[in-house]
Parts: C-alpha cells; structure tokens; sequence
C-alpha cells in the first residue's frame, strides 16, 4: 500500500441510499460468489448488486437461492472451497439462517455479510430494530454496526480483511439500520475502485475444497474429545480480533481519513453524564448532547461499532469519569435483566471495577423514530440519577406510550 | 491417538491427512459386543458385507477364498447387523460392560 498509505484519498462524493452504497462497496471488492435471497429492508443491497452481475461489471458468481437458510449454506460451501463468498439479509432472513451462521464460524469461514437490520415478527414489522443481529450475537461471528450510509460503505469493506486476516478467519457481518440508513439518501464518499480492489486484496486460504493436491476435509464429526478445543479456538480467533479490528479501522484511517475502532466516542472525555448506543440514533443523541453542552451539562456518548468480540476494557476505560451511564438498547431481550449493551456494559464496568449507576433504555422497536428530545429526556434523568443517587428502575422504555 | 490441545489442532475442525479414519476410535459407545463362533460359522461373508461400518475382519486364503476372523472392536458400534444375517448363528451379541468386567479380571 505504498502509494496510497500517506495521503488520505478524497473519494468521490455521490449521493447513495446506504443499500446502494454497500451494493457499491460489493461491486468493488468483486467478491467471487454472492448467495443471497430478497428480504425487506436489504433487498435493495442483493438487487443492485445483482444488476452489476448482470451488467458484467463484476466476476461473481451469483447465486440466487430458495431461501436465506440455503444462501448462507451456499456461502459456506463457496467458501471451504476457497472463494470470497458473501451474502446479506435482514430480519427474519437472518433467524432462518441461524444454525448456518454456527456452522459459518465454526468452520471458521470468513464469509462477510451485510445486514439491514430489521425486527422480528410477530406482529409484523419490516422496520428498524437491531433484534435480529442481537439474536445472533453469540455465534461466533464479527458484529460491526455503522450509524450511517459512510460507515455502512467503510464497515463492509473493511469486513473482509477483519474475517480474512489469518488470526482471526471468522465471518462477520455488519449492520446498518434498516430503512432508516438502508433507504436514506445520503453524501457518501467512494473510494476508486482500484483502491479497494487493492485494500481488499486476494483471498489466500491455508486450505481449501478444491485444492485437490492438499486434499482436506471440512464438517466432520467431532465428538466430546475434540469439540471443546475447537469451540477454545473460536474464543482465540475473537479474541485476536480484538487486536485487528483497530489494525484495520487504522489502516483504513490512513488511506480516507476515516479512522475506526471499536466504538466513537463523542465529547466523552470529561463527561459525567454518558450514553452507549448502537447505530443510527447516535445521530440524535449528538444533537442532543451539544445542546446540552451548551447549557453547561457535562453529557457524552460512546458510540459502540464492534459489539462481537465485546471490548470491555476499552469501553470500561471510556466510561471510568462518568458517573451515571444509560445503555439505549434498539432490541427485544424479553425477560433478560436488560438489552444486550447494557448487559455487556455493566459487565464490563464491574469487572473493571467500576461502579457508576447504570440504566437501561429499550428505544426503537419496530421503526420507531428516536428524536433529539427522547435523548433529552434521558439526559435529565441521568441528571436527576446523579444528583439524588437513585437509579430505580434499572430497566426503562423510551419513546414508548405507558 | 494421544489427545492434543486446542492449540496443536487445525482450527475449524478440518481435518488435514487422508484416510485418517482408521485411526480415531469410534467403537467406544459399543453396548453390545459381537462374539463369533467359529464352529458354526461357514465363512459364506453375509456379516463382512453387511456391517455398516466395515469392522467384520477377514483373512483371504491361499485358494482364494476367505475366512472370518472376527471384529474390530476399535471401530464396531455394536448394531447386531452381523447376528442378525448370520444365516448359520454363528454371531452372537453379548453384553459390553460385562465383557470388559471379564477381560479386566
């Protein structure tokens, strides 16, 4: 990356919906097979995706399943036999894919997949949550999550060299919130196709299907002898994403000026007052916090990106000055003592012994829109939490009709 | 096979040599155990071509024909296929744990 590491490349600027920016970003990266079936809100990603296949802007192998079940199995398969393989869904697409997505990472496939994330029925609902990513926080894959179109693009290029990287080989998927950043137009800068073809490189698996000089077996029985060691290498290979998310988001920073990590954290420094939240909301939460900085109030947030493998000392380390934290959950976590980022939060504040107040915020279930005045609302009761040392009830509802 | 640690092992559960199969013991779940009766058996091969799991052992003779030895008890999963197609009885299934009792006294 010689010519390109020192000067950060001015993308060209364009006006995308988050799904065509990430349909953008599949375009460049080229992968060689793309399995996927139609789902709301992500059918927009997988349609203009396919419009490149069929305009032959792209090698990939396109393969248009029955079902998402059988386009992660695709994926698996193309991938054990050494190709870059990559899907999207959301939603109830990504619950039918479930025992794929053990199977993904416990082959240790980097297999990288783009997610509108969407509700899960009953009732109904097409609209934005992050339920069913949350769903599929323990199975071994990568979990990025962008606030907007840019991040969305940045995440899922970057995706694959997290999963591909020879420490980690895990797949990874990255979420963006369904229709409110799959469907937005927005200003996203786009890299030249040269470069991410370059940043992305050329897949070199240790071992492959169709190798047929190594030959090699993949999905093989594994009884109690063996299963346990090799579910300790999943925790390995998370574990040592921990170091490469950062290598990447760094490498990244270099080449567009966009740096990553684990999380953003926003006027968090000296905040005695701090939010953590995942995805599109953050938007509200900033415009919220200057407000409120304005007025003197010391508020903050921790925008977190990587949510798998959980970064507990660096978010504890992030939080330390801060007195009083509500974690804002955009999913369901029916009888669990709080979402899954207040959970994760809490945990790693304790562990690092850290004891401010702590509260848990449900906010946006099924497409409801989070405004800079429900983060108000959370701000004056962090206030009120401080002030008077009581955080009953732990666990809240915002934005919701009592 | 010496059992290794999830630091010496391929990640992902791929298995890297050909044929290996022979090597890892599956018979350990046995609960019944085949004994082969040599006085009745007649060596007609009912039971080598039945048994799922390749574990009937035979020995071929020098007038090309074959004779029946007995089972690998490494990798028979004590199905009773093999007795159950004894066209002449000559298998019986007994019961695993009180042959290991035997064979440990």
């Amino acid at each position: 990356m010689k010519d390109t590491a020192t000067l950060p490349i001015k993308g060209e600027a364009v006006a995308l919906e988050g799904a065509n920016a990430v349909a953008h970003a599949m375009r460049q990266m080229n992968p060689d097979v793309v399995a996927a079936y139609p789902i709301t809100p992500q059918t927009e990603i997988v349609q203009t995706f396919s419009e490149f296949v069929a305009n032959g802007r792209v090698d990939t192998e396109f393969i248009a399943v029955e079902s998402e079940h059988a386009a992660m199995s695709a994926c698996i398969g193309a991938s054990a036999a050494g190709a870059r393989a990559q899907t999207a869904t959301a939603g109830a697409g990504l619950a039918l894919m479930w025992e794929c997505l053990w199977c993904a990472a416990g082959l240790r496939l980097p297999i990288v997949m783009h997610m509108a994330n969407r509700s899960l029925s009953a009732p109904l609902n097409i609209l934005c949550d992050h339920t069913d990513a949350m769903g599929a926080r323990d199975t071994g894959w990568v979990q990025l999550y962008g606030e907007t179109g840019q991040e969305a693009y940045d995440n899922a290029i970057q995706a694959v060299r997290i999963a591909e990287h020879p420490k980690v080989m895990l797949p990874v998927m990255h979420g963006m919130d369904g229709f409110v950043i799959s469907h937005t137009l927005e200003r996203v800068e786009m890299l030249p196709d040269e470069v991410v073809k370059k940043f992305v490189g050329t897949y070199k698996p240790a071992h492959t299907l169709l190798d047929v000089e190594h030959p090699v077996t993949y999905g093989a029985f594994d009884h109690w002898d063996y299963f346990f060691e090799h579910r300790r290498q999943q925790w390995e290979g998370l574990t040592q994403a921990l170091e490469v998310i950062p290598q990447v988001g760094e490498e990244y920073g270099k080449l567009t000026g966009r740096r990553y990590g684990y999380f953003e954290p926003y006027r968090l420094d000296d905040a005695e007052l701090a939010v953590v939240i995942i995805g599109s909301a953050a938007g509200a939460a900033r415009v919220a916090i200057d407000e409120l900085r304005d007025k003197g109030v010391k508020a903050g947030m921790l925008k977190v990106r990587c949510f798998r493998p959980f970064p507990a000392k660096a978010v504890a380390e992030a939080l330390k000055g801060c007195r009083v934290v509500a974690a804002l959950d955009r999913s369901t976590c029916l009888g669990a003592q709080g979402g899954p980022l207040f959970v994760e939060t809490c945990a790693a504040l304790f562990s690092a012994g850290l004891r401010p107040s702590v509260v848990n915020y449900i906010y946006g279930l099924g497409g409801r829109d989070t405004v800079p005045a429900q983060i108000h609302q959370v701000y004056d009761d962090l206030a009120r939490i401080a002030k008077t040392g009581r955080a009953e009830p732990v666990f809240r509802y915002l934005g919701l009709r009592e | 096979m010496p059992e290794k640690s999830w630091k010496e092992i391929p990640i992902g559960g791929v298995v890297l040599e050909a044929g290996n199969s022979f090597d890892y013991e599956t018979g350990g779940w046995r609960s019944r155990r085949p004994i082969l009766n040599r006085d009745r058996c007649n060596n007609c091969m009912i039971c080598w071509v039945s048994c799922p799991d390749g574990t009937c052992l035979v020995r071929a003779l020098d007038d090309g024909g074959c004779q029946m030895m007995g089972f690998d008890l490494k990798h028979c999963k004590g199905c009773g296929v093999c007795a159950e197609v004894c066209p002449k009885e000559a298998i019986t299934m007994i019961d695993e744990s009180k042959a290991r009792e035997e064979a440990a006294a």
